[in-house]
């Protein structure tokens, strides 16, 4: 019988309302106790002076295999979530083939157990083939162990369709995640549309080839009772969208990624592609109305939309290189350092976006310390400064948008399952 | 192909990179300054005669190789690049996309790093992508020349529009200058704005307003839908054509008839405008759509001067690309 202690540290667990130095007891790959007492245990882990908290969740990465394992590869990208503190990542379904199977999502899974490392949960594909034209196997993909459905990299925009998702998720009680935009505003867009743009002679991305498709996909979300996620807002729109729909009690929910909360357009004006990122990169005001909408609960998650991808399809013009950038290893770090440090957020609410909300929208038992709990922790140092190196990232991609940034808080160790990971 | 750089790539020093000019690239006029496209302008005049006439060469750039890479069809640029290089003594090569290892999936940066590898002074660029240039100047160590980027800029356009008002006018200040048509896919419309805004023009920008960005107003530029309204008070009209292979969506105008009724300049309104006004068009010209064959051919049309003109900028440009110090012909600076 392993037990393990982690002794000292800062607990938050926003799901128990736990904020304080305790000792948090793991028996059996369960939480067993989190409180003052020190009780024997096979190994201890010192945690004086770091904070120990939910394994963190990521609900939004892209981890290339089947199709682009020179890119990454579910185990690759197992060992950067490890390496960012990330004990579960939820994998989107846009690999070649698209993962629109129960075969499919069981492989994720296998592959994921493979590798050992964080737990990895399949996002089903919304439609065949992610094509946009039916319905995949929602209830099939669902038994083999789907979390949620997603047809993202692409929007499902054909509204009829949308609303069958909605409807028909809603009946094993799982949510549809929205790549919200319009095909035809978004055009051949490379960037968001704004002065800088102009000035750039690149084509723009509008703000309301989003905003368009979240106020509709609201609309949908009421009239079905289904649960509509935005994934990766981006505008100022976009949460007054969400929160509005909010407020008028329909089950929808948002997510953020940590360049839209730190980046604007104006870094286009490199031309360098590892700023090419969609939804594209917006306006200070746009980076002021993501930090409003995590302050006010509007946008609930946190997520790194990590997206690798090959140097050489990076250094290529700007309109012709592909969009997205990796962020697994550079997440908690930017949390730290341009959420929590500023003030903008308290820690507990930072915790709070990166573990029992995404467990609650992906319907998993997970992101709480509480006694019974499944013990996944991250452990990191809120005030330790390190820089950002893509080179030293177990992913297998460099696109990384902050290479050579100073950033205040970096994981120390995780556990997964029970089992204690270092970091690094 | 690994991304090394070829050491054999020495390009000749100058003799001496000037502190006058800011850099050896020219990338747009959007980053330049003011005095800066006054001097090259001033350097161009000093050029006017070699530019006039084969008698004349000079031997400035004797021994160095100017390529003049274009991947995207272009006339006039690439002749005038051509032929400005020769009349500064340079040997020069055309490196001709289609043919090119392009055409075959290598990357932009790969082929021009292969070409510099030929130890290379100064790469002209045309690229449909925006961009592109600034791309090349991260990865080569020879000058980079922007002939044109997507519709990002097209500096030395717009500096031999410039040029070419002050020939006829005198002067660029005070003037009232307006581009007309698809502004929203033009570099040339772009790197109009920055030089005539920089050197105090007024300028204006008219077209369907489908064609027309609003965030221009953000750098002092007014917009009218009016070109009857606007016409009048022009002292010169700068027509451009409709950029078709930039539009992807919808068009975005009803018709060519529509816009041409709207936009484009013919006789009728010739006589609401000023005596003295200019009448520019960059070419390629789209007669009878954006300006008729009477107009683009008559009296105030100063659209061959313009190409004209382009040599001797295009001499300055290349001037100041090889990191020579400007020299002025009446000993100002």
């Amino acid at each position: 019988m392993t037990t393990l202690l982690i002794k000292g540290g800062r607990v938050v667990d926003p799901a128990s309302g736990v904020d304080g130095v305790a000792n948090v007891l793991v028996r059996d790959g369960k939480i067993v106790s989190v409180g003052d007492k020190s009780p024997k245990a096979s190994e201890i882990y010192d945690a004086r002076g770091l904070v120990v908290c939910p394994g963190l969740i990521d609900m939004h990465v892209h981890l290339r295999e089947p199709g682009k394992e020179e890119e990454e590869t579910i185990a690759s990208g197992s060992a950067a979530a490890i390496a960012g503190g990330f004990t579960s990542v939820a994998a989107m379904p846009n690999t070649e083939p698209a993962c629109d199977s129960e075969a499919q999502v069981e492989f994720t899974i296998l592959q994921g157990r493979r590798a050992g490392l964080a737990n990895v949960y399949p996002i089903g594909a919304v439609s065949k083939g992610r094509k946009g034209e039916e319905l995949a196997e929602i209830g099939q993909m669902f038994r083999g162990g789907a979390v949620a459905f997603s047809d993202d990299g692409t929007p499902i925009w054909n509204a009829a369709l949308m609303r069958l998702a909605l409807e028909y998720s809603a009946m094993f009680d799982r949510c549809v995640i929205q790549h919200s935009e319009d095909p035809n505003l978004f055009g051949c867009g490379c960037m968001h549309e704004g002065k800088v743009s102009m000035e750039l002679g690149l084509e723009g991305i509008p703000a309301a080839a989003e905003e368009s498709m979240i106020a509709r996909d609201v609309i949908l979300a009421k009239v079905t009772g289904g649960h509509l996620h935005a994934a990766h807002i981006s505008t100022r729109g976009s949460a007054a969208q969400v929160r509005a729909g909010k407020a008028a009690g329909v089950q929808v929910t948002a997510e953020v990624t940590p360049h839209h909360f730190t980046l604007t357009d104006d870094r286009v004006r490199s031309y360098d592609p590892v700023y090419k990122m969609n939804p594209p990169l917006r306006e200070g005001p746009d980076v002021q109305a993501m930090i409003e909408g995590l302050r006010d609960g509007t946008i609930d998650v946190i997520a790194s939309d990590h997206a690798p991808h090959a140097t050489e399809e990076k250094e290529l013009e700007f309109n012709e290189a592909p969009f997205g950038v990796i962020g697994l290893e550079t997440t908690l770090g930017l949390v730290m350092t341009f959420l929590v440090e500023p003030g903008h957020i308290p820690l507990s609410k930072a915790i709070e976006c990166m573990t029992a909300n995404p467990a609650r929208i992906l319907r998993l038992a997970k992101g709480t310390l509480a006694p019974g709990a499944g013990a996944d922790v991250t452990i990191f140092d809120p005030k330790k400064t390190w820089t950002v190196e893509a080179g030293t990232f177990k992913s297998r991609s460099r696109n990384c948008p902050f290479e050579g940034w100073k950033l205040r808080g970096r994981p120390e160790a995780v556990v997964v399952g029970g089992r204690l990971l270092a970091c690094r | 192909m690994p991304r090394t750089r070829a050491t054999t790539a020495a390009s000749k020093p100058a003799a001496s990179i000037s502190p006058a000019w800011s850099s050896r690239h020219l990338l747009g006029l959007q980053e330049l300054s003011a005095d800066e496209i006054r001097l090259l302008l001033r350097q161009a005049t000093a050029y006017r005669e070699f530019a006039a006439s084969n008698a004349r060469k000079s031997a400035l750039l004797k021994g160095r190789l100017v390529v003049t890479m274009f991947v995207e069809p272009s006339t006039r640029t690439k002749v005038s690049f051509n032929l400005a290089a020769r009349r500064l003594g340079a040997d020069t090569l055309d490196f001709a996309a289609g043919s090119s290892s392009l055409s075959k999936g290598e990357t932009l940066v790969d082929t021009a790093l292969n070409i510099e590898a030929m130890a290379i002074d100064i790469l002209v660029v045309r690229h449909p992508s925006s961009g592109a240039p600034e791309l090349l100047t991260r990865q080569v160590k020879s000058a980079v020349v922007n002939a044109g980027d997507g519709a990002h800029e097209h500096p030395t356009q717009g500096l031999l529009d410039a040029d070419t008002i002050i020939q006829h006018k005198g002067r660029v200040e005070g003037l009232r200058v307006a581009v007309v048509g698809d502004i929203l896919h033009s570099r040339v419309a772009r790197s109009n704005v920055w030089a005539l805004t920089k050197l105090g023009a007024e300028v204006w920008v008219c077209g369907p307003s489908t064609l027309i960005p609003d965030e221009l107003r953000d750098f002092g530029v007014k917009i009218s839908y009016d070109f009857d309204a606007l016409l009048p008070s022009l002292d010169v009209v700068n027509m451009l054509r409709i950029q078709h292979e930039r539009i992807k969506g919808p068009p975005m105008f009803p018709s060519i008839r529509e816009y041409a009724r709207l936009f484009g300049l013919n006789a009728a309104r010739m006589k609401t405008a000023k005596k003295d006004i200019l009448v520019m068009h960059p070419g390629p010209l789209n007669r009878g759509v954006e300006i008729t064959p009477d107009v683009a051919d008559g009296p105030r049309s100063v659209i061959l001067d313009q190409v004209t003109n382009g040599l001797a900028v295009r001499m300055a440009v290349l001037h100041r690309a090889a990191g020579y110090a400007p020299f002025a012909p009446e000993g100002k600076a």
